[in-house]
């Protein structure tokens, strides 16, 4: 096996990991990206409404700290508040270095960044209203500035490894990161990536779910290898349910369509957020809009001849604010839902959207264990950024407009540390044969086995366990349940089979790894999920309704060694405001 | 049951390309192009090989030769594609084909590089946003849009004959995207390296990028602006 060396590698070419190779080519050490696309088929093209940060365009008054009260309120109090104070305060410097870069915003009359309102916006501590806080292009934000990191770093000459396929980590003696085992798909190649810095920039992991707004190569592959290497996996139970996925397709409607002014329905056009949030109505955390949603629905007020969805209004309006602020959701609208938003509501219901939880990391993106004594730990040689990582800055519900905020915080922050480091000198034993051997065993084992299930129907079941038990509302029986099929589940995962054994350009063996990646991440979702008996942000369960800051104001911390789950501090010491502390939750 | 035909090559163990037929179960719903794929790739034949990502339009991956048309597999429904209960795919034309449905991009991509595909500034940032009226923003709309999907220039026949020294109209799209940003100050020197006669001028304005364009864009009137403005500095 070949090995190829750089100072930095980055696995992942999304927002998180571009940015953070940005950070890494400017500095001039041997940096590369690794990504299984082109990097601009990167899911962050997704994102549609926007970043959220305190520019001051749409209100010269606004405040950094107001952002990082939103961002506390909104992660119902376990979000890092360190991380929150690093990212809402540096956040300004980010968002006017990505319109350096050429980032096309939309612009007010001023000539600056227009900003729009998201959900759990406010001025003032809470006190002053809805504040429009999001920094838009149009409604292809996370297009906008995937292209323009992706651009400049072509002006920076990274080198990119596009269309080549991570599928473990490579430590030393020591347990020290020095690398990943790689194919190039293209060729089938397998080569060790040696690295003094691996950084996991590998996104999320919602093909967990049947239902979701993620693109089919959101599969979780930094949290399999990290599961499958020893590291903990921090808050898995925290899933965000987006409130407006299009009814039967999953693909996204941005929040921005009612922080525009569009609202939800129900079967008797009731705008019936009014009744669940009288202030922040539509503009409600997502997880308190989610939720709002199936009740409505389980209590038969849902739209459509089944009533399972509820319908957001737009026409009213107008078709030149829609075309000129949403145009992107008017294309999608009517490609999968075959509904001319101008004219009638979108149907639409809470679809699977993104991962709060990740590689526990400090702010620098150094990835994080726990010793004996339940001290924090660093892992040394491994990073993680974006929404793999869990710094954790959403807690248990992330706010609209924050994960390209966090994804290019965290990955300039990740950039600039490792930059640091890399110039006082790191030093990591090499890795030995053997190493590199127990870190292709499981390519090794797929690409042997002779016989077992194919991959699409195990995927598929794997999808339907993970929806049916472990949704938007939640019980310890129906999820031991789950638990128990996943239990049943993981030795035939073990064994998928391939379909084609050829070099060329082989995505059947890339689905097969990939399936096990989303195997590790959902059965670490649903045992925390059974774990953490309260109910917080995007953890509804049915049998412990109350939130239980006596138990469970911290992280949970999944171990994949012996399955077990630990407690782990929440950060409550930021360095320049004072504490926001835990109250009761409402909008 | 939908009569499907694939473009099939592996170049491990085919000497030449051919095509496959597949009979597929719709059970008559209008699905996406690219759902289709899925259903043979899960059911008949786990070996067909294509590119995907978003299945939303959006990120560029699948884009396809459909029933003789390019377009994104993920937004192109059958109601619209099929013709006699037959739906004829292959790889996007005028490319080199690594497998099956895709292709080897490396030219198109290079294309693009070389306009420069990033903003250019020569004076220092301000601490804030460089500042750029509504007016002057909405000169990128309808540019900036493009999702690098390649539709329109392996749809392009001067490209066809010409993939090396002519840009096409996906990188032209993205030369204009700068030259109309009243941020970008190197104008001038964007122009020079596009002044030759293959570079822009080989564009012959058939406009089937137009046509193709999954996204609605129009590279055809984005390169009429470049010529105009080479036209210009020239006088």
């Amino acid at each position: 096996m070949r090995t190829i060396s750089f100072d930095g590698v980055i696995v992942g070419g999304g927002g998180a990991g571009m940015r953070a190779a940005l950070q890494l080519a400017q500095s001039g050490y041997k940096t590369a990206v690794i990504s299984k696309v082109f990097p601009t088929r990167s899911h962050t093209v997704s994102a549609q409404g926007g970043i959220t940060c305190a520019i001051a365009s749409a209100d010269p008054n606004d405040d950094w700290r107001w952002h990082m009260y939103d961002t506390v309120k909104g992660s119902d109090y376990i979000g890092d508040q360190d991380a929150i104070e690093y990212m809402c305060s540096v956040g300004p410097e980010a968002i006017f270095e990505l319109e350096h870069m050429g980032l096309p915003f939309s612009r007010t009359e001023e000539g600056r960044i227009y900003q729009r309102p998201f959900g759990g916006q406010s001025k003032n501590y809470g006190e002053g209203g809805q504040a429009a806080r999001t920094c838009a292009a149009a409604d292809r934000t996370g297009h906008a500035l995937l292209h323009t990191l992706y651009q400049n770093n072509v002006k920076n000459e990274t080198v990119f490894f596009n269309e080549w396929f991570a599928v473990d980590l490579v430590k030393n003696q020591d347990g020290a990161v020095v690398g990943v085992i790689a194919i190039c798909i293209e060729t089938g190649e397998t080569v060790y990536v040696k690295s003094k810095a691996t950084v996991f920039a590998t996104g999320g992991a919602g093909r967990i779910y049947a239902s979701t707004t993620n693109a089919h190569i959101n599969t979780g592959d930094g949290m399999g290898m990290a599961l499958r290497a020893g590291v903990p996996a921090q808050d898995m139970e925290m899933w965000q349910f987006h409130p407006t996925g299009i009814y039967g397709a999953g693909t996204l409607v941005t929040e921005g369509c009612r922080g525009e002014g569009g609202y939800l329905i129900n079967k008797d056009g009731e705008r019936f957020m009014e009744r669940y949030a009288p202030n922040a109505k539509d503009l409600a955390g997502r997880d308190v809009v989610a939720r709002s949603m199936i009740m409505e629905i389980l209590e038969g007020r849902g739209c459509g001849p089944n009533g399972d969805h509820v319908k957001l209004k737009l026409d009213h309006l107008g078709e030149e604010v829609l075309e000129s602020r949403l145009p992107g959701i008017c294309e999608l609208s009517r490609t999968f839902a075959h509904v001319d938003p101008v004219k009638e509501p979108i149907p639409v219901v809470p679809t699977c959207h993104y991962m709060m939880g990740g590689i526990p990391t400090n702010i620098h993106g150094q990835a994080l264990t726990v010793d004996s004594e339940g001290n924090d730990r660093v892992i040394p040689g491994l990073y993680a950024c974006g929404e793999v990582a869990c710094v954790s800055v959403h807690g248990a519900n992330r706010l609209g407009g924050n994960s390209l905020l966090d994804l290019v915080v965290f990955g300039r922050a990740s950039g600039l540390f490792i930059e640091k480091s890399l110039r006082e000198g790191i030093e990591l034993r090499d890795a030995s044969q053997s190493d590199i051997d127990a870190a292709s065993e499981r390519l090794q084992a797929l690409n042997d086995r002779a016989s077992g299930e194919s991959v699409a129907p195990l995927r598929r079941e794997l999808q339907e366990i993970m929806q049916n038990h472990f949704g938007v509302f939640r019980t310890g029986e129906f999820m031991r349940d789950g638990i128990a099929k996943l239990a049943s589940l993981r030795e035939r995962v073990e064994a998928v089979v391939l379909a084609d054994r050829s070099s060329a350009f082989n995505t059947s063996r890339i689905e097969c790894l990939e399936l096990q990646n989303l195997f590790e991440t959902a059965e670490a979702t649903a045992i925390v999920a059974e774990a953490r008996d309260e109910s917080r942000g995007a953890h509804a369960r049915d049998d412990f309704t109350e939130r239980d800051d006596q138990n469970w104001l911290c992280h949970s911390l999944y171990h994949s060694d012996g399955q077990r789950v630990s407690k782990r501090g929440v950060n409550f010491t930021p360095h320049t405001v004072e504490t926001f502390q835990p109250k009761a939750r409402s909008y | 049951m939908l009569q499907v035909s694939l473009y099939r090559y592996n170049p491990e163990t085919d000497d030449a390309p051919y095509m496959q037929d597949f009979s597929v179960d719709t059970e008559g719903r209008d699905l996406m192009v690219l759902d289709v794929l899925e259903l043979i790739k899960a059911e008949h034949d786990g070996s067909v090989t294509y590119r995907r990502s978003c299945r939303e339009g959006v990120c560029g991956s699948d884009g396809l030769n459909i029933n003789g048309k390019n377009g994104l597999a993920c937004i192109s429904p059958l109601s619209e594609s099929v013709k006699n209960n037959k739906l004829v795919i292959r790889p996007l034309p005028g490319l080199p084909v690594i497998r099956d449905l895709v292709v080897d991009m490396s030219l198109f991509y290079a294309q693009y590089e070389k306009v420069q595909p990033y903003l250019q500034n020569a004076t220092p940032a301000p601490a804030i946003e460089r500042l750029q009226s509504p007016e002057e923003r909405a000169q990128l709309d309808g540019l900036y849009e493009c999702i690098l999907c390649a539709c329109c220039s392996t749809s392009c026949p001067s490209f066809w004959w010409n993939p090396d020294r002519f840009i096409g109209p996906a990188g032209l799209l993205q030369a204009y995207r700068f030259l109309a940003d009243s941020r970008d100050t190197a104008t001038e020197e964007r122009l020079a390296k596009l002044d030759d006669p293959f570079s822009v001028f080989r564009c012959h304005g058939i406009q089937n990028c137009v046509n193709v364009c999954p996204k609605g864009l129009n590279p055809t009137k984005a390169i009429g602006h470049i010529r105009g403005m080479l036209l210009s500095r020239a006088t």
